[in-house]
């Protein structure tokens, strides 16, 4: 018998725990859990309803952990992502953050992102999909180092009206000058945390990182500090309503990657998107520059759009109609808007519907009432993204509430 | 100065009036006695880092039809739900009102085992009643002695809706439209402790008592707001419920409209009939065609107008109409959240309404007092503390509590509301929370006492009703205010209310503002805007 054999650990099945899973546990009323990456991630802790509104009128944590991180690093750090990213990485100066897209070579969107600046020759990148091939690839023959480090940081978002007032609390000094985008490294319960004006939600907010070693810790600094002030922990169901709100796109929902798609016809161009302010063609050579050069003049075959339809009940799934006969495209992402008393959703129309034919659209919506289906049809609108931004969300110094 | 319309009062009906009609590009001026807007919706410092919510205190029924086509929420409005609620009694038992489902279930289960399921029959019978009356809100009442089509289709579309309730619950339905709220609770429901404290909603801002027919209907009206079918329709407006008219009236100038406020309405002038502006008591004169009144209806017709102006049938009915206030208030700010050592610390019902109630015989004892001409001696009180959810009406770690107080009459028996009256009236508030929260005194850095006779005189409410008349069977739908006169119109052409004396009736819903409107703009050949995707 070989003594060198010995039985490996066979790798873990389902969700793991973040982090923070045993404070978001204790908190979990539900006991709702969703698989986000690989990991436990609350969808609703206690109800939808008050964790959004905790959005809009206090402050919220939500870990974001489990998010696909990448860390990109050498002298040639900034042409590889300029190389990869549609925007002029250039322009980025250290201590910023940029919301980002890049593309395949037939100018299809392959995912979106922040880009974290750190230092004139580091970057760090969150995005949703497994992206260091794609980066390696990128970087090819240049002088960089790229690693995946969504293990190796903690984070969360700390999102509100009352977020920068709970920080001043806590003699964080920096929240007086941070703009929105801006960097920082600071402590907190003498942990080293990066924090960043950023998030998710169109409001005032922050998203810290640290070590997954300090993460208990910081966690619950911001937590206690955050009690006098309304803070609670969301979960996914929450942040979803504020996000479309927000104007906030989600890949896998309103968009799927052109490295995952299995149906050629499903890749889109940030022109069908309506991303095409991410794109500028005024710097050097980058991916799928060419192909989106060709498609800049040309209408696109099909928009993704903001849309407001009548009524109070949601447009999950619906299709979208023309003249109430011919089927024109279809919802992503739908929601009745609390803060905005508006029902809006994001839908997929089929050129010329929404780019030149914008009347007579509708959607089909299904309705269950104690069992019994009901179908509707409601007008729709074409309106702007984004449906909800509060001037809080830029204001600086930042409001105590 | 010539206007397209005037609105007199800048309530929040005033403005939603004044919204829609701005909107359909009617040059229109807003005028106001007091030195701000909001009427009964309304948010005041009157100490240095509290915002109160003076009069109205929770946001329930506004209608989202009104917020969307207004935009509200640009010009910052946003509602904030709260969660539950909890009647604690004498014994140091509590009653604990949970959105939570489950929570609920378990808490009427420790209260009386049967109360669970009994709980759930009542609230359907309730919810069926508010899906019947719900519809008929946002809609102008019809005149029965009418043959305009409109006035026979409206009374078609009423009649089928109650047809198709088929017999028995036409029979339900007149039962509750007409019976007392005890009666009605006692079918369903047998811990005392649950029974008041589902039964308050029955009698806020009605000269009525628990055991008075016509209770049941004031629940119903209270609970419109739940049955949005959509979130956000119950809670806190941030920043007090002065946002909801703040809104409203940058609303309204971003659409072109002028407010004028300081001055109030000294007379309607009226020539040959019809209506040709309004004459201030500062000595301004203002001109239009068409005006507007969100005042109440004995304000803006026996006070305001000459009674030469009116039928004679019409100025009786308006003197009948009953207002009978009921209702006084108190404003608290606090050094800090007082304890209530009956529920457990950090309890999370304290963020929502708190009473102190031993049961309905208590409710109907505190009516007692309002007959005889007394503040309640142990009143009905819905005591809250939004802070605890607003982040803005309080520096932080301090507190503002809203105490609407139940019963509190117009006229007192012995003597006038008086400084030493109303401090009195507070003293009984005050101690009647301590015996439930003993550091609660003590917290108190500035208090507003509010009797129905400030409220008519600050506000302008008559009596301090804060419906701007009871809601009875007999002064609601096509009764409102007056027979005939129910659609907002009055006997003097040109002249409109958009007041809460007109249907639906009270509470900060915009929908008589929004009702009149319609009709304003229907004699003027134009139509409201709902809004596009309305």
């Amino acid at each position: 018998m070989n003594k060198a054999l010995t039985p490996r650990p066979q790798m873990p099945m389902g969700v793991l725990k973040t982090p923070f899973h045993e404070r978001m546990d204790a908190e979990n009323f539900q006991q709702s859990w969703m698989n986000w990456n690989g990991y436990a991630s609350p969808g609703v802790l206690d109800t939808a309803e008050f964790e959004y509104f905790a959005i809009r009128n206090q402050a919220t944590l939500f870990d974001i952990s489990p998010m696909c991180k990448f860390r990109i690093k050498g002298p040639d750090a900034e042409a590889v992502m300029n190389r990869m990213m549609t925007r002029d990485i250039r322009k980025q100066k250290p201590g910023r953050v940029s919301y980002v897209i890049w593309c395949d070579e037939d100018g299809n969107v392959v995912d979106d992102g922040t880009l974290f600046r750190r230092s004139e020759d580091e970057f760090l990148l969150f995005c949703q999909e497994p992206q260091l091939l794609w980066i390696k690839d990128v970087a090819w023959g240049f002088d960089v180092e790229a690693t995946e480090v969504t293990h190796d940081l903690a984070g969360f978002a700390f999102q509100g009206p009352t977020t920068a007032a709970t920080l001043r609390d806590l003699k964080i000094r920096d929240v007086e000058e941070m703009r929105a985008f801006d960097i920082r490294d600071i402590k907190i319960a003498g942990k080293r945390v990066m924090i960043s004006r950023t998030g998710f939600t169109g409001d005032l907010g922050y998203e810290l990182v640290m070590a997954p070693k300090d993460a208990l810790a910081v966690w619950d600094a911001v937590y206690a500090a955050g009690q006098r002030r309304g803070a609670r922990i969301i979960g996914n169901e929450a942040l979803e309503m504020a996000r479309i709100e927000a104007g906030f796109l989600l890949p896998r929902v309103d968009f799927i990657s052109s490295q995952t798609n299995l149906r050629v016809n499903r890749a889109r161009t940030p022109y069908e998107i309506g991303l095409d302010w991410l794109v500028t063609f005024d710097k050097p050579h980058f991916n799928g520059k060419r192909a989106l050069q060709r498609l800049a003049g040309v209408a696109p075959k099909r928009k993704l759009f903001a849309i407001e339809i009548s009524r109070d009940k949601a447009a999950h799934h619906a299709l979208v109609y023309h003249r109430k006969t011919r089927e024109v495209g279809f919802v992503t992402s739908a929601l009745w808007s609390a803060t905005t008393k508006r029902n809006i959703a994001y839908a997929w129309l089929e050129a010329p519907f929404g780019q030149i034919e914008k009347d007579d659209l509708w959607v089909e919506i299904y309705l269950q009432r104690e069992i019994e289906w009901q179908r509707r049809m409601e007008r729709v609108q074409i309106v702007e993204r984004p449906f909800f931004v509060h001037k809080r969300r830029t204001a600086t110094p930042p409001l105590n509430f | 100065m010539k206007y397209d319309a005037i609105i007199v009062g800048a309530g929040h009906n005033g403005l939603t009036t004044a919204g829609f009609l701005a909107r359909a590009g009617l040059k229109t001026l807003v005028i106001e006695k007091n030195d701000y807007v909001g009427g009964a919706a309304v948010s005041r410092e009157l100490q240095p880092g509290w915002t109160y919510s003076n009069c109205s205190y929770v946001c329930s029924l506004l209608r989202p039809e009104i917020i969307r086509a207004l935009e509200l929420p640009k010009y910052g409005l946003q509602v904030i739900p709260y969660e539950s609620g909890a009647t604690f009694d004498s014994k140091g038992n509590y009653f604990n009102y949970s959105s939570d489902h489950d929570a609920l279930r378990r808490e009427l289960v420790r209260n009386n085992p049967e109360d669970a399921d009994g709980y759930e029959r009542y609230s359907r019978a309730v919810m069926r009643q508010c899906k019947f009356i719900k519809p008929l809100l946002m809609r102008t009442a019809p005149d029965p002695t009418s043959l305009r089509p409109r006035d026979i289709s409206e009374l078609l579309y009423i009649g089928k809706r109650f047809y198709d309730l088929g017999e028995r619950e036409m029979a339900e339905t007149v039962r509750f439209w007409t019976m007392s709220i005890a009666e009605f609770l006692d079918q369903y429901i047998k811990s005392d402790l649950v029974k008041v404290h589902l039964a308050g909603s029955g009698i806020i801002g009605t000269g009525l008592g628990p055991y008075s027919p016509g209770t049941a209907y004031v629940l119903l009206h209270h609970y419109m707001g739940e049955v949005d079918g959509s979130i956000g329709a119950w809670g806190f407006s941030r920043g007090g419920m002065g946002s909801i008219t703040k809104a409203m009236a940058l609303s309204f100038q971003d659409a072109g409209g002028e407010i004028r406020t300081g001055s109030g309405l000294d007379q309607f002038i009226v020539k040959n009939g019809r209506v040709v502006g309004v004459a201030l008591e500062n000595g301004d004169e203002f001109y239009a065609d068409t005006v507007v009144s969100g005042m109440d209806v004995r304000r803006t017709f026996i006070e305001h107008t000459e009674e030469k102006e009116l039928p004679e049938e019409f100025v009786k009915g308006v003197k009948r109409y009953r207002f009978r206030g009921s209702s006084g208030k108190l404003n608290v700010a606090l050094d800090g959240m007082p304890s209530f050592p009956a529920a457990p610390k950090d309890a999370r019902f304290l963020k929502g309404d708190l009473h102190f109630l031993d049961g309905m015989e208590e409710l109907e004892r505190a009516y007692d007092d309002w007959k005889e001409g007394r503040w309640s001696a142990s009143p009905y009180v819905d005591f809250l503390i939004p802070t605890q959810i607003d982040p803005t009406m309080a520096p932080p770690d301090k507190h503002y509590a809203t105490i609407f107080v139940q019963y509190a009459p117009y006229e007192l028996a012995n003597g006038t509301w008086d400084d030493a009256n109303r401090e009195a009236f507070a003293k009984t508030v005050i101690d009647k929370i301590s015996r439930h929260s003993p550091d609660f005194k003590d917290l108190i850095v500035h208090k507003e006492v509010r009797s129905p006779a400030d409220i008519e005189r600050e506000v302008g409410l008559t009596e301090g009703n804060i419906f701007q008349g009871e809601l009875t069977f007999d002064q609601l739908l096509f009764n409102r205010p007056v027979p005939g006169y129910a659609q907002y119109r009055s006997p003097i052409k040109g002249l409109y209310m958009c007041g809460s004396s007109s249907h639906p009736g009270g509470g900060v819903m915009g929908a008589p503002g929004a009702n009149a409107a319609r009709e304003v703009l229907l004699d003027l050949g134009k139509k409201i805007d709902l809004g596009a995707a309305a």
